[in-house]
């Protein structure tokens, strides 16, 4: 990893040491104790790559039993996490523990850490023009703590959780079968990987808020930062204020389980719909969180390789706060069936619809960016506008189950899976995969294979439609979410969806051929790898960066940056 | 004119039925009120009998409905292959028999689908028409247009007025979806178990029937949907407007059945109700939707309606089981304390 950039020789205050100016400290003081936010960065995307392929290996499991109708694969797990399989419910609840493990692994330590941890930590300071984070060291315990929270998590897996081993209440953790319904201790060590993590992501929050406020190059001002540097801001701010209500939510929780409280339990007074409010507070600021990350990769490999700025800028900036602020305003919308009053069902029909407006506006940029511009279908941006078409098939389908009415029959059935899947798996997940193709040469300093990259897209793309559009038709033919087994008339679909997984199984595995083959055989990455229509500051480092960067801060001058 | 309608339907529900998802503290006590019937189920039976005999004199109108040798009849109905249940690779809501399912698939059909198909393919031309027009090969110079107010507005505004004709007959959808049942409509009470369903009647001497799933051989065997069918069925009169409450006797439970466009959560301490009106005789499957354990799966729902005549014969087959309804019901109740 020596590299020598050839344009960032200065390192004046060293001088009196030799000229590698890189410094870097021992294997273990670099990777256990860090304060680079590269290194950090790069701790936090081999972790959720990792958890990953756990969480993508669960769905396998699922999709594996779901394949056909009956019990099957079950209780192969149930004993291999050293469960009861002759126990009929306690094969049923591993199901659970699958649903549940599959969910938090996926929301919690994977699309956050990638997306937020990983490419935040790497890119925000350099795109700001910064050195590294505001608070070096608050970012490493930011990154150890989400890693304890994912250990936490795995060893909830092997404990009794009631009916069976494993905390199996789906990733929502609703009461009372989350207090009085899951004896044993599985939910309790489920409920302290949250707080573990969620600690974790409040002070990633603080940091890149501090960060982007107070250490931007001179020049860089707020209207001009790259838009990917404003979806962490937005997306920092969400984490700040949601997090803590779920902190809240989860700690009542632990205290009706363990200490007697009654706040989620009408036998003392308490209201489990309570929990619900609180849980989806977060809830919905959460989905955004995932999402709007991605929305700033998107803008910034859509304006590079069309070779334009991003159009409308300030309404693209000023859509995702209002995302954002609209986030937090329509939570119940997830509650539609608990018994809502009327006016509160209207008013979150609502306002649920009114997000479409700011998300309208990013789609129609996004493409307005690419009318007029030289575009070259380069790996990411296939990726990109991949992600622009099934981000609208999921935020169409969102509209549909903003309706109350509609909502009645579609809620906790597959039509809400299909949903959440177009918009995260379909959504995020490809905005990260866009990422990962449009920085990794400049993480790693060796070229990917594009062929692989849009091999990859293809069989990707093909894979999950088929796993997730089929999901649509069960959903208004009546099949509820959460079932480990169906009936006959629903297999078809099912069959359908499963053929679908292993498709999109070889595509990640094409996946971790090419960054094999990047290591391996891969050319040596320029500084500016994209060429002209890269303008952003990752671009006038070497690839990869310096150990340090802007030791001698940039300064931003408007004709380089003007929108 | 439409907006009016809508206001006026909504400032309905809103004096009748606001109160629906009241503080528990208000819940608390409706939830013990329906309690009692099910707590006095297993004296029913021995007190009924008694009562029956005795009601000669004190109540002529009941004496003379029952005939005291009526035990009533029963036999369950043969589902109709396609209705009330999901049919084989099917893609479309299921058939509709409620009017508030004929109003819900209608927004659906009619309103959404159109618009979001709209959507999602004018997206879809745009892309290729950018791929097509402004690749590398075809402009290899880019513009610098980086601004144009006036489409940012329409883009702005057009999806707004989009969104408002899809909420106005979302919501008067709404405002029917909660209109309340009128005063004498029979009133199930639905309860989740883990892992089955309890259906007691309060207006015909609150008897509970207790509704667990069928294994999938017995199901074959009665002619029924394999995973869907069950023992006892929800038993219930079609073409007349039913008060369904439901509530959770220990986690939450979600009873809904996708035919009838009903879906609605039992949740411990509180009562949720809401008007069920099934248009036509039949048997109509659901699943319970909300995540209650390790048997979620495994606690399907039947209804059955029937004609109000036999309706009424069922009930008489139940332990308990009383006709004549609220009038009778009535004087039932004050007696109780007093035994």
């Amino acid at each position: 990893m020596a590299t020598i950039p050839a344009n960032e020789g200065f390192d004046a205050h060293h001088d009196a040491h030799d000229h590698d100016h890189d410094h870097k400290p021992g294997f273990f003081a670099r990777w256990f104790m860090s304060t680079n936010h590269k290194d950090i960065g790069t701790l936090y995307l081999i972790f959720a790559i990792f958890a990953g392929i756990i969480g993508g290996a669960v769905s396998g499991i699922m999709r594996a039993e779901l394949a056909e109708p009956g019990i099957q694969y079950l209780g192969w797990w149930t004993n291999f996490l050293g469960g009861n399989a002759s126990d009929f419910n306690a094969t049923l609840h591993m199901w659970n523990v699958l649903i549940t493990a599959h969910g938090l692994i996926m929301v919690f330590f994977m699309v956050m850490p990638a997306i937020i941890g990983g490419f935040g930590n790497w890119f925000v300071p350099i795109m700001i023009g910064a050195p590294d984070m505001a608070f070096p060291r608050m970012n490493n315990v930011s990154f150890w703590l989400t890693f304890v929270g994912f250990c936490s998590l795995m060893l909830s897996a092997f404990v009794p959780g009631g009916t069976g081993v494993g905390a199996g209440t789906g990733w929502t953790v609703y009461a009372p079968l989350s207090t009085s319904g899951s004896v044993g201790p599985a939910v309790d060590f489920a409920i302290f990987s949250l707080h573990l993590s969620g600690a974790g992501s409040i002070l990633g929050a603080i940091n890149f808020i501090t960060t982007i406020f107070n250490m931007r190059a001179p020049g860089m001002t707020l209207h001009k930062m790259p838009l990917f540097v404003w979806s962490v801001l937005v997306t920092a701010f969400l984490l700040l204020l949601a997090l803590p209500v779920l902190a809240a939510a989860i700690t009542m929780l632990l205290t009706d389980r363990n200490f007697g409280t009654t706040f989620f339990d009408p036998a003392g007074g308490g209201d489990p719909v309570l929990y619900q409010h609180l849980f989806w507070f977060f809830g919905h600021p959460e989905v955004y969180i995932m999402i709007l990350p991605g929305f700033g990769i998107i803008s910034q490999i859509i304006s590079t390789f069309s070779k334009k700025p991003v159009f409308g800028y300030l309404g693209m900036a000023y859509a995702m706060v209002a995302i954002g602020v609209v986030g937090f305003i329509v939570w119940a919308h997830h509650m539609y069936t608990t018994g809502l009053d009327v006016n509160t069902k209207m008013y979150f029909t609502a306002a649920t619809m009114v997000i479409a407006v700011p998300t309208g506006i990013k789609i129609f940029s996004w493409i307005a960016t690419m009318w007029g511009g030289s575009i070259e279908f380069k790996s990411p941006m296939v990726w990109a506008i991949g992600f622009i078409f099934l981000f609208t098939v999921g935020g169409v389908t969102g509209v549909v189950l903003a309706n109350g009415g509609v909502d009645d029959n579609l809620h906790d059935t597959y039509y809400v899976v299909a949903h959440f899947h177009y918009v995260l798996s379909l959504g995020a997940v490809t905005s990260l995969f866009a990422g990962f193709y449009y920085w990794f040469p400049k993480m790693s300093g060796r070229m990917h294979s594009e062929f692989l990259s849009h091999l990859q897209f293809w069989i990707f793309f093909v894979g999950v439609n088929l796993i997730f559009f089929p999901m649509h038709f069960l959903g208004v033919q009546g099949m509820p979410r959460r079932y480990p087994d169906y009936a006959l008339a629903y297999s078809y679909w099912n069959k359908i969806a499963s053929i679908g997984y292993v498709i999109m199984a070889v595509s990640i595995v094409i996946f971790f051929i090419n960054i094999l083959y990047a290591f391996l055989a891969g050319k040596k990455a320029e500084a500016n790898y994209w060429g002209e229509g890269a303008t952003t500051l990752e671009w006038t480092l070497s690839s990869p960066p310096p150990f340090h960067q802007f030791e001698t801060l940039p300064v931003i001058d408007d004709a380089a940056h003007a929108h | 004119m439409s907006l009016a309608d809508t206001a006026r339907s909504m400032g309905k529900a809103f004096r009748t039925f606001g109160v629906a998802a009241a503080l528990t503290f208000g819940t608390q006590a409706m939830a013990a009120a329906p309690a009692a019937p099910v707590a006095a189920e297993a004296a029913a039976p021995v007190a009924a009998a008694p009562a029956a005999a005795a009601s000669d004199s004190a109540a002529p109108a009941v004496a003379a409905e029952a005939a005291p040798v009526d035990k009533g009849y029963y036999t369950p109905m043969k589902p109709t292959p396609g209705k009330g249940q999901p049919v084989d690779k099917g893609w479309t809501f299921q058939d509709q028999y409620s009017p508030i399912g004929e109003q819900g698939l209608w927004m659906h059909d009619v309103i959404l689908m159109p618009i979001i198909v709209a959507i999602s393919i004018l997206v879809l031309v745009l892309l290729l028409v950018v791929m097509a027009k402004f690749n590398k090969r075809a402009n290899p110079v880019a513009s610098k247009t980086s601004h144009n107010t006036l489409i940012e507005v329409i883009w702005t505004l057009v999806p707004v007025l989009i969104l408002v004709v899809i909420a106005v007959p979302s919501i008067r959808l709404l405002a029917h979806q909660y209109e309340p049942a009128p005063k004498g409509a029979l009133t199930v009470k639905v309860t989740g178990y883990q892992w089955y369903w309890g259906y007691t009647y309060p207006d015909n001497g609150g008897f509970e029937v207790i509704s667990n799933m069928l294994s999938e051989e017995d199901a074959l065997k009665a002619g029924e949907p394999g995973h869907l069918a069950v023992d006892n069925r929800m038993v219930v009169p079609a073409g007349e407007p039913i008060r369904i409450q439901t509530i959770g006797s220990d986690v939450i439970h979600a009873f809904a059945v996708p035919s009838l466009w009903f879906k609605l959560d039992a949740v411990p301490g509180r009562i949720n109700e809401k008007v069920l009106f099934i248009k036509e005789p039949g048997v109509y499957y659901g699943q319970c939707s909300e995540l209650c354990g390790a048997r979620h799966g495994y606690m399907p729902i039947a209804v059955e309606a029937l004609p109000r005549d036999k309706f009424e014969a069922w009930v008489k087959t139940q332990p308990g089981g009383t006709v004549g309804a609220p009038a009778a019901a009535a004087p039932a109740a004050p007696a109780a304390p007093a035994a």
